[in-house]
């Protein structure tokens, strides 16, 4: 998606619905908060729906913390960490994999459209990257609509 | 009870421009917890930091929140402010409105509100820190160098300059690594020999070496300041202290037709025997897999005759454990097998050598002194072919990455085979000419234009015997010609690998590796000597191919960080590790399974249930090794351990905080635009 494109397409939405998303990404610090980082030293414009939490590894992030946040008035949920194989510390990214590909399961099951706990990989390199994520990201859980509880 | 400070930076127009930071700074004063909000033009500065000192002492404030740029940034600034003025330096939390705020949006509007919620998160979090204290942990001032070839000697020599004990371990006989092997060495075709063993004997006599050769790391325990290196020192079966070098002993052996690794396969050693001359140690050993004695309990002639008695068939492998602060691993390479390529004749065509066999052709202490001469009829090649990226660049091995020094090595040996056999004439097969370091490319230019090597564009294609001579084909892209020689000799310039037992060892340590069992340095660019691992650096070829002043520059780069690490006698950790809580601990490990520093450890407590003293083990987290990750925090199912300076509270905090929704219903749209 272009910038412009974005931009347009967030403007259109939210004067229709006046719903403006609210999701809480859980960056990692050593990839994804510096990939942030480098976003904003670049001036890339992204939509203001996600705010930030940072942690030390993307498998730090508890399932609890998701449910609490869904619970607490978020529309979606993004954890966002190192890409495989480069974790800072070895292995955290793959826990966490895993573990929301199990809780987006649990999701389903529940009633819970998964699609509002959303993944990504973004290295401290990939500023321009981290800007479409949190368009594209802001842009799904736009379309699923307001989170109505469980 | 909490009481927090917000200070909210205009950071000149950088914050001020998108963001009200005056509405941010009104409206989080109105939060549950802070006595006191304001804003500032540059809150980094020395008027504005002095605002903060000033703010805690009049508001006696017990945190401190800063909104401003990236933590990344300015954390540890904002930590030494608040410190300065008697608040713990954890106390202070920052929060990001610039970077991931004001410099992305421009709706200020949306910026501002999106600002207002961010500062309210930090508050959250800033009402649930505790104070730390940074983690002291003792430091053995005594590195470990792993691996004695140029590299090693080069990291060895330097920390013991630096006045620190080192302990250096080499698995062959002799320290010395391929450099020894070498002829003549770009670009100055400096004797290798020459000038590696002065370096060679300075290690060996440095009163701050102590050389385990013939030994190898047989586990390593510990962590950064703390290691236990447990090392195998294999039986060399001859006494180092009586040995005085006289030679009676390999030269009497029965046993000579072992093809000699130092020779790279050109000749032959004998069972009992030391690699090369300037040897150092210069203490033969005993081959047990090829030894007469050994393997069929005849013979006997070496401890017969050795005139000091130095020699005994009964002494076994011994371990000895050294406890070192540091370790450099410096483990070196291995080359390409080319016997694996069937368009170069599976090894069996017997004028086609290696890269390194041509060096011990060339070298006056080889097989032949220094005579280049066919391997097949010792007649001399007239005509020779180079092929290039042999093992390298090449997907279909499994290798596409250039291995760095074949493209000056083969320039070298075109060099020397014009210098050492009159009238012979060098052609060499090439892709690219890689030559980028200092007096590389005058060093390639004298091969083609004051020797007169023939330089062809393509690779060799397939090569065979016939008639005596090899025919190697080929193709000249430059002139589109197919190219098809009738030559005396091939030299294969095969490619660098990684060295035997290297995925091995770099478990041994917890380091980690690519997928051609290189090293992985912790960044590529801007730390090239450290790996992950803390404590354990690099150097040399084992991160990753390279020539031999970038190898030295590595080995001394690793030698300063051992250097600066010892600098003093305790190291100090940040303290946001984990931390178990006794109490609800149920000792299933599971954070034991996941911790990728094997930072867990067993304590053994002892608990009264129903009156009856009960003992069990719980973990306990190791202050030195713990990393902060915080794995073990997600996946514990008793909820009994945790991350300081990420606590769990602290993450519902901000959680909590982010749509302010408490008091709302859920079914009401929030962050509805009015």
């Amino acid at each position: 998606m272009e910038d412009a494109e974005i931009k347009a397409k967030t403007k259109k939405e939210s004067d229709r619905t006046g719903f403006e998303p609210h999701i809480i990404g859980f960056l990692c610090n050593w990839c994804t908060y510096a990939g942030a980082d480098l976003a904003g030293t670049s001036r890339i414009g992204y939509p203001t729906n996600i705010k930030a939490v940072r942690v030390p590894c993307s498998g730090r992030v508890d399932a609890m913390y998701v449910i609490n946040a869904l619970k607490n008035g978020a529309d979606g949920v993004l954890v966002s960490g190192c890409h495989p194989g480069d974790c800072h510390y070895n292995q955290g990214n793959y826990y966490a994999k895993r573990r929301f590909m199990v809780l987006r399961e649990i999701f389903s099951a529940m009633g819970i459209n998964p699609e509002r706990l959303q993944m990504s990989w973004c290295s401290a390199a990939e500023g321009a990257k981290w800007a479409k994520i949190v368009a594209q990201v802001s842009e799904k859980i736009r379309e699923l609509g307001p989170f109505e509880g469980i | 009870m909490a009481r927090i400070g917000v200070f909210v930076c205009w950071c000149g127009s950088n914050i001020a421009g998108t963001v009200d930071v005056k509405k941010v700074a009104e409206e989080v004063s109105k939060l549950p917890y802070v006595v006191y909000s304001t804003d500032y033009k540059y809150m980094c500065s020395d008027p504005g930091q002095n605002m903060i000192k000033e703010a805690i002492k009049e508001h006696r404030l017990t945190g401190v929140v800063v909104s401003a740029c990236s933590p990344r940034m300015h954390e540890v600034t904002f930590r030494r402010t608040v410190q300065d003025e008697g608040v713990n330096p954890y106390m202070m939390e920052m929060a990001n409105i610039r970077e991931h705020c004001s410099w992305v949006h421009d709706d200020m509007e949306q910026a501002t509100e999106k600002a207002i919620e961010l500062v309210r998160m930090a508050v959250a979090k800033a009402v649930e820190l505790e104070p730390m204290e940074k983690i002291e942990v003792p430091v053995t001032k005594r590195a470990l160098v792993i691996g004695g070839g140029i590299a090693g000697i080069q990291a060895a020599l330097d920390i013991a300059d630096g006045g620190v004990e080192v302990i250096l371990v080499e698995k062959s006989p002799s320290i010395g690594g391929k450099m020894s092997q070498l002829d003549e060495t770009f670009p100055t075709l400096d004797c290798s020999q020459c000038i590696l063993t002065p370096k060679m004997v300075d290690a060996a006599q440095h009163p701050n070496i102590k050389i385990y050769s013939y030994a190898e790391l047989e586990e390593l325990d510990g962590f950064i300041g703390n290691f236990q290196a447990r090392i195998r020192q294999k039986a060399r079966s001859v006494d180092m202290d009586l040995c005085n070098g006289c030679g009676d002993c390999w030269n009497k052996c029965p046993q000579k037709k072992i093809p000699s690794e130092f020779e790279a396969g050109m000749s032959y050693r004998t069972a009992i025997y030391v690699p090369f001359p300037q040897a150092l140690p210069n203490t033969p050993v005993i081959d047990r897999e090829n030894c007469i004695y050994f393997q069929s309990g005849k013979c006997g002639t070496c401890a017969k005759i050795c005139p000091t008695g130095a020699i005994s068939y009964d002494k076994s492998d011994e371990f000895i454990t050294e406890e070192v602060g540091a370790v450099v691993v410096a483990t070196g390479y291995d080359l390409f097998n080319t016997d694996v390529i069937g368009e170069y004749g599976y090894g069996e065509v017997p004028d086609v050598i290696s890269g390194l066999q041509f060096e011990r052709l060339s070298s006056a202490s080889g097989p032949t002194e220094g005579k280049i001469v066919r391997p097949s009829d010792g007649k001399k090649p007239e005509e020779v072919a180079f092929i290039c990226c042999v093992g390298s660049r090449d997907d279909k091995y499994g290798r596409p990455y250039c291995s760095r020094i074949c493209c000056m090595y083969t320039a070298k040996h075109a060099i020397l085979l014009h210098h050492k056999s009159h009238g012979s004439q060098a052609y060499v097969f090439y892709i690219d000419v890689r030559a980028g370091g200092k007096g590389y490319e005058e060093f390639v230019r004298r091969a083609t234009e004051e020797e007169g090597a023939i330089y062809m564009r393509g690779r060799g294609s397939r090569l065979y015997r016939d008639n005596g001579k090899v025919v190697v084909k080929g193709a000249d892209t430059l002139s589109g010609a197919q190219i098809e020689l009738h030559c005396d000799m091939v030299v294969l310039a095969n490619g660098i690998i990684a060295s035997p037992g290297a995925e091995e060892l770099a478990r041994k340590l917890r380091i980690s590796y690519d997928e051609y069992g290189f090293y992985s340095e912790a960044h590529p660019k801007l730390r090239p000597v450290e790996t992950n691992t803390a404590g354990i650096y690099l150097a040399g070829c084992c991160q990753a191919p390279k020539d031999i002043p970038d190898s030295v520059s590595q080995a001394s780069a690793a030698a300063s960080k051992v250097l600066a690490l010892f600098s003093s006698d305790i190291l100090t950790r940040e303290p946001n590790i984990a931390e178990v809580n006794p109490f609800t601990c149920t000792g299933c490990f599971t954070c034991r399974e996941v911790c990728p520093y094997d930072a867990i450890d067993e304590e053994e407590v002892t608990v009264h249930i129903d009156g009856k003293k009960v003992t069990r083990m719980i973990a306990r987290v190791n202050l030195g090794k713990c990393q902060g990750c915080g794995i073990c925090c997600a996946v514990c199912r008793s909820n009994a351990i945790n991350l300081k300076g990420t606590k769990d509270l602290q993450i519902f905090g901000q959680i909590k905080a982010f749509t302010g929704s408490e008091g709302k219903k859920l079914d009401e749209p929030v962050g509805l635009k009015k």
